[in-house]
């Protein structure tokens, strides 16, 4: 891992976003985004349907084009950084009933470190078989993906994130329809990720489970409506001005607060 | 049945360009874009007629570089008409490749009718006659071979075919699975998409010669499915596509020069044969594959998980 001295004010922002903004034939989807997250942070990204979330993580993944901004990984561009960043895409973004194993897809996230031309090897096969066990699969490495269940698939995934053995995780709705095992199994794969001074932004779109999961949070309505430590942002006005009039959302948000406090 | 050396040449021949284009076929398959094997083959048309037009030969490497041109083009263009005209990406392929293919044709009636690239020969090519074009001939132990151009050519273009997907075997599961996550790992998803597209617009042009494009198009996508069928590996997959396009090539051959004579008929076209085999084939393994078989899925309990 790369050294960095304690206290560099480089090293200690993860991500940083500088007036970042996306269009999509012209029509921004997402306006003048600032952010700057520190390291260790779990960011949870809030915000309604068409809000702009999965947007700003491909954004920043160089994934789809910036019309303007800047977005600093690690005080340095993403392209210079690219190994120390993990991405776990949303679960519907592939086909499951690709011809690979459970294993060959885990194996896929040390695909950046190996390199060009690189055939797999049996260390990274068992890097990618230890991550598989962090995740509760192993018993499943070589099971065709398609006959995984849904949660099982999404630990995949994690699983593969965790191959990357990146210091910051861009996590594009993990927790969308997964069984409360995978849910309770992914919040603790979090706190460790934590513990281990990794950063990861997670789209996420349960507002009841907010304050429990994260400790920062991003709300977002295509502009950042609020940044900050959860229980100083995660707060009825706010979530009223990122969600508007949608009631039935804001009598959640109104329960999740309740419970914070 | 009379079986000559020009029986095994084409046989061989056959066989090698059902291969070359299975290997790729098992990407475009996964990828979803069959039919841009389909839209390549027809759309190198214009690629070959320009270089031929420009150079006033029928020399391989210009109608290559020309065909694997167009061949590339008819990727971009099909990608920027789904991007800025809004089109979905089957529309976008078939506005690209009719029109490509169509100056093409017209290109060849009118500008190289006098010579022998007609277009009927571009469609079905001539497999038979392949072992009348001598290519090159190869001698040792005492013994003499002379190896057909097309037989060759088509040995050469199955090991391009081979050696990338050996060399980019990673990188083309990764980005055909999941191209997003490639390109932030630092494998351009992109660059995949045209490296492949190359190929098979340069398999394309190199196999239209021999067996025409309309075979291309079946050996470039039945044998990949059927394989695809039987196997939850992608290294088994490209196996198995291996196989079913040898065992067209061999049984289209064989069933070409048999089985019209029990209807009282001359031998037919082995491309056109090769590609009934394949159908054939892949109708078996829709009856009999032991995961997905029909015969097999009522006794099956259902998916796990």
């Amino acid at each position: 891992m790369p050294a960095h001295p304690p206290g560099d004010p480089v090293a200690s922002h993860p991500l940083q976003i500088r007036d970042l903004t996306v269009a999509y034939q012209r029509k921004p989807v997402i306006w003048d985004i600032d952010l700057k997250i520190d390291a260790g942070r779990l960011v949870a990204i809030v915000g309604p349907n068409g809000a702009g979330k999965s947007t700003l993580l491909k954004a920043a993944l160089d994934l789809i084009p910036k019309s303007s901004g800047e977005v600093l990984m690690f005080g340095q561009s993403y392209s210079q950084v690219r190994k120390r960043i993990g991405y776990v895409p949303q679960r519907e973004s592939v086909d499951w009933d690709f011809p690979v194993s459970a294993l060959d897809v885990v194996t896929m996230g040390t695909y950046g470190r190996l390199g060009w031309f690189r055939p797999v090897n049996r260390r990274v096969k068992a890097r990618a078989m230890e991550a598989l066990d962090r995740v509760g699969l192993a018993d499943y490495a070589h099971r065709q993906i398609s006959q995984l269940s849904g949660g099982q698939q999404q630990r995949t995934f994690l699983a593969r994130a965790l191959a990357q053995d990146a210091d910051l995780y861009f996590m594009d709705e993990p927790f969308a329809a997964v069984d409360a095992a995978t849910e309770q199994a992914i919040v603790a794969l979090l706190k460790d990720l934590k513990a281990n001074h990794k950063t990861c932004l997670v789209v996420h779109h349960d507002l009841a489970t907010v304050p429990q999961y994260f400790d920062w949070t991003v709300l977002l309505n295509m502009r950042v409506v609020a940044s900050g430590p959860t229980e100083t942002v995660f707060l009825e006005a706010n979530l009223r001005k990122t969600y508007g009039g949608k009631l039935d959302l804001l009598a959640q948000a109104a329960e999740a607060v309740r419970k914070l406090q | 049945m009379s079986w000559l050396p020009l029986d095994t040449w084409i046989v061989v021949t056959g066989a090698l360009c059902a291969a070359a284009c299975a290997l790729l076929g098992n990407f475009l398959v996964l990828r979803k874009m069959s039919m841009m094997g389909d839209a390549i083959s027809h759309a190198v048309l214009p690629g070959l007629a320009i270089a031929f037009l420009l150079t006033g030969s029928r020399s391989s490497i210009a109608m290559f570089i020309g065909a694997a041109l167009v061949g590339v083009m008819t990727a971009v263009f099909t990608q920027w008409i789904g991007k800025f005209g809004n089109v979905e990406r089957g529309a976008s392929m078939g506005i690209v490749f009719t029109t490509l293919f169509a100056l093409g044709l017209l290109l060849i009636v009118k500008g190289a009718d006098h010579v022998d690239l007609d277009p009927g020969c571009v469609l079905y090519g001539a497999l038979e006659l392949t072992p009348l074009d001598p290519g090159f001939t190869l001698s040792g132990f005492g013994l003499t071979l002379t190896v057909p151009r097309a037989t060759a050519v088509l040995s050469g273009i199955f090991l391009l075919n081979l050696g990338c997907i050996l060399l980019f075997y990673k990188e083309l599961k990764i980005s055909s699975f999941d191209p997003e996550l490639a390109t932030t790992l630092g494998i351009d998803a992109r660059w995949m998409h045209y490296l492949l597209m190359t190929l098979v617009a340069i398999t394309a042009v190199a196999a239209f010669e021999a067996v025409g494009s309309i075979i291309v198009i079946a050996m470039l996508i039945v044998p990949a499915a059927s394989a695809y069928l039987l196997t939850h590996r992608l290294s088994t997959m490209i196996l198995l596509s291996l196989v079913f396009g040898v065992a067209a090539a061999v049984l289209g051959h064989i069933s070409a020069i048999t089985v019209p004579h029990w209807f009282g008929f001359s031998d037919t076209s082995t491309s056109g044969m090769m590609a009934v085999v394949s159908g054939v084939l892949f109708g078996l393994v829709v009856l009999l594959s032991p995961n997905q078989g029909l015969l097999f899925r009522s006794r099956r309990t259902g998916k796990a998980g």
